[in-house]
């Protein structure tokens, strides 16, 4: 009994870790392939199936002049937005969700869920009814085709997710705790900054993931929003389509363009190996 | 420096949570509030700390007006029921915390700390994380964090409700002796609890609070031989006080068909609507006495709770051994009258054996 549970658990655990990491293996040894060996049947093995080269790696980093795609920018701009959002988001997203979770509201028959919903409900639109009004309101105060226009736009879709995880984290954080630094003589500023938010750093990293996560993802906001002046990853990605697919350079791009996201899966991972993330409050 | 409360009321439903409630607290005393769950005691110690503002009334403290005063400058300390501590912090940092909010030199506030540690029991582990503590420990450190700023006014809010039987009773005889000698003089202590037994051992001045209503203020002692009405003397008994609806005629207490000689101090009642109460702990299992029929029989500790049955009157009787009864059980008792109080038609005191009031007066 014993055995075959030891059996079933890790063969789940592999046939589960190919199914993940297969597609990355794909995408890597497809980025060393060239026309002839991904198109030339299935191959597998460098230097046994197929000669490896750098030409899709290396058309990412040529300049268009050159016939590359040159996504150097494009990807510091996509970092340097979605993290500029992101953090933006998190601390407008955590002080109204404290705001929302500890003060009561009421203007008319709108009350603290009422405004917890609104903030939601940004998400709930398809991203294309807000395109327009997007546009039109980035175009009245001239910041279409700008990295400031899209952290304006991000902002709006990445705070409902912050409010949302931190209103539902604060509800958990039992407002003795408030009182207590309150009583020991904080003002409620100093009981947020130095009794609520160390508490609550596991939803602060879970919001941050997802916000990380949304913004680095977008296509859609960054592909209307902007044109020549200022470009995002995923939009230069889809640019590297012409008429023959380079599978090669696309397999590059995607490589380049999980890593921020992987590298954001191992901190939060080392965080939830320590046990930091459950049971901080009892 | 005395706190004194004025006619504090809040309501914040459609229910009173306080009720016109006044007080005189002076400094150096235990002031133990009594009352059942959702009596109000939260709230009036809320208010005291500053964490409610009442819809009316006042508070003042050393003559000042307290409600003009921010939580955080109240200089005021609160123990809860639910063992609150900062989780992010361990025990040393819980402690130091209110010290160094106030910007302490770091050596008193490392004196203070051992002192409090010291005080409550839990030397050696100042390095432990909060959550690696049990329950009564946890409760020790916020009891220490609290007595470590030596606060004016240090509110206890049903500190041992939440802990097991043996800590309870370990911790009240810890906190009786911390009460009696660890507190300075110019403290005012303020006790909530539901258990009328920590109210005698505390034995400080009671405040009997029903429905955000003060029913009645006096010492345990005093609450304890003359509960002013039906409702304290529910509130102030564990289990409550029996209530029997009994008419007295002839020097008789007559009920379900029972005869009783009544006593010198109820003899004089002739009022309509009386009725007598008599504690659990004064009735006795007796060969000669009245046929009940046993409806329930509980063991709690070493003691026997037996719910009673006689036509429409039911009695609890508390045994000093443990019995075992069946359900429908015949059992013979004897009630000791002597010892019964008496109540009007309205449930206010008629005569008690200990000569309060009694229907002469």
């Amino acid at each position: 009994m014993n055995k075959l549970y030891i059996f079933l658990k890790y063969f789940f655990i592999v046939v589960w870790t190919v199914f993940v990491v297969a597609p990355f293996l794909w995408a890597l040894t497809t980025s060393f392939k060239d026309f002839q060996s991904v198109n030339g049947g299935v191959t597998y093995i460098p230097w046994v199936d197929f000669e490896p080269n750098l030409e899709g790696w290396k058309v990412l980093i040529k300049s268009p002049a050159k016939g590359g795609v040159d996504i150097i920018e494009p990807y510091f701009n996509s970092l340097f937005v979605t993290c500029t959002a992101s953090l933006i988001s998190i601390i407008l997203g955590t002080l109204s969700a404290y705001a929302l979770s500890r003060y009561t509201f009421k203007a008319g028959f709108v009350k603290n869920n009422d405004i917890t919903f609104f903030f939601i409900s940004q998400r709930i639109m398809p991203p294309i009814v807000l395109s327009i009004p997007f546009f039109l309101f980035l175009s009245s105060i001239s910041l279409l085709d700008s990295l400031t226009g899209l952290i304006v736009v991000y902002i709006v879709l990445l705070m409902p997710i912050a409010v949302w995880i931190m209103v539902d984290f604060f509800n958990k954080v039992p407002r003795e705790i408030d009182e207590t630094a309150l009583i020991d003589g904080c003002n409620p500023y100093q009981a947020f900054l130095k009794v609520v938010l160390p508490n609550s750093i596991p939803g602060l990293i879970v919001a941050g993931m997802f916000c990380i996560i949304f913004g680095w993802i977008d296509f859609f906001f960054a592909f209307i929003l902007t044109f020549t002046e200022v470009q995002l990853l995923p939009v230069k990605i889809v640019a590297l389509n012409s008429s023959v697919t380079p599978w090669w350079s696309l397999s590059a791009s995607a490589l380049v363009s999980v890593a921020p996201l992987i590298i954001v899966a191992f901190i939060v991972e080392r965080y939830l190996s320590k046990g930091n993330l459950s049971g901080a409050i009892k | 420096m005395d706190l004194v409360a004025n006619n504090l009321s809040y309501k914040p439903d459609d229910q009173y949570h306080l009720n016109e409630v006044s007080f005189n607290f002076k400094e150096g005393n235990l002031y133990t509030i009594l009352g059942r769950t959702l009596s109000g005691k939260t709230t009036l110690l809320k208010t005291i700390a500053g964490l409610l503002t009442p819809d009316s009334g006042e508070i003042e403290f050393d003559g000042k007006n307290f409600l003009k005063v921010p939580v955080w400058e109240r200089n005021v300390a609160m123990v809860y029921q639910q063992f609150i501590n900062y989780p992010h912090l361990n025990v040393y940092e819980n402690i130091a915390f209110p010290l160094k909010q106030r910007k302490m030199d770091q050596s008193i506030i490392n004196d203070k700390v051992m002192d409090a540690l010291k005080s409550v029991g839990l030397l050696g582990y100042e390095k432990r994380k909060i959550q690696e503590l049990s329950g009564g420990q946890q409760q020790r450190v916020s009891l220490a964090r609290s007595l470590v700023k030596n606060a004016k006014i240090l509110l206890l809010d049903e500190p041992l409700v939440n802990l097991d039987y043996k800590l309870r009773e370990q911790l009240r005889e810890e906190f009786k002796n911390l009460f009696s000698k660890g507190l300075a003089d110019e403290t005012i202590l303020i006790y909530s609890t539901t258990d009328p037994r920590e109210t005698m051992e505390l034995n400080g001045e009671v405040i009997v609070l029903d429905e955000g209503k003060v029913l009645q203020v006096g010492s345990a002692k005093e609450i304890f031989e003359n509960p002013n009405s039906l409702k304290v003397a529910e509130i102030s008994n564990d289990p409550p006080m029996n209530i029997i609806e009994a008419k007295i005629s002839d020097n008789n207490i007559k009920f379900e068909g029972i005869n009783l000689e009544a006593p010198q101090h109820l003899s004089k009642l002739t009022e309509d609507g009386l009725k007598i109460g008599l504690r659990s702990s004064d009735i006795e299992l007796n060969e000669n006495g009245q046929e009940f029929e046993v409806e329930l029989a509980e063991i709690s500790g070493s003691e026997t709770l037996l719910h009673l049955k006689r036509g429409d009157t039911k009695i609890i009787v508390s045994i000093e051994e443990v019995l075992n009864f069946k359900i429908h059980d015949k059992v013979k008792i004897n009630f000791k009258i002597d010892r019964a109080y008496a109540f009007n038609a309205d449930g206010k005191l008629a005569a008690s054996p200990f000569g309060g009031l009694n229907g002469q007066n």
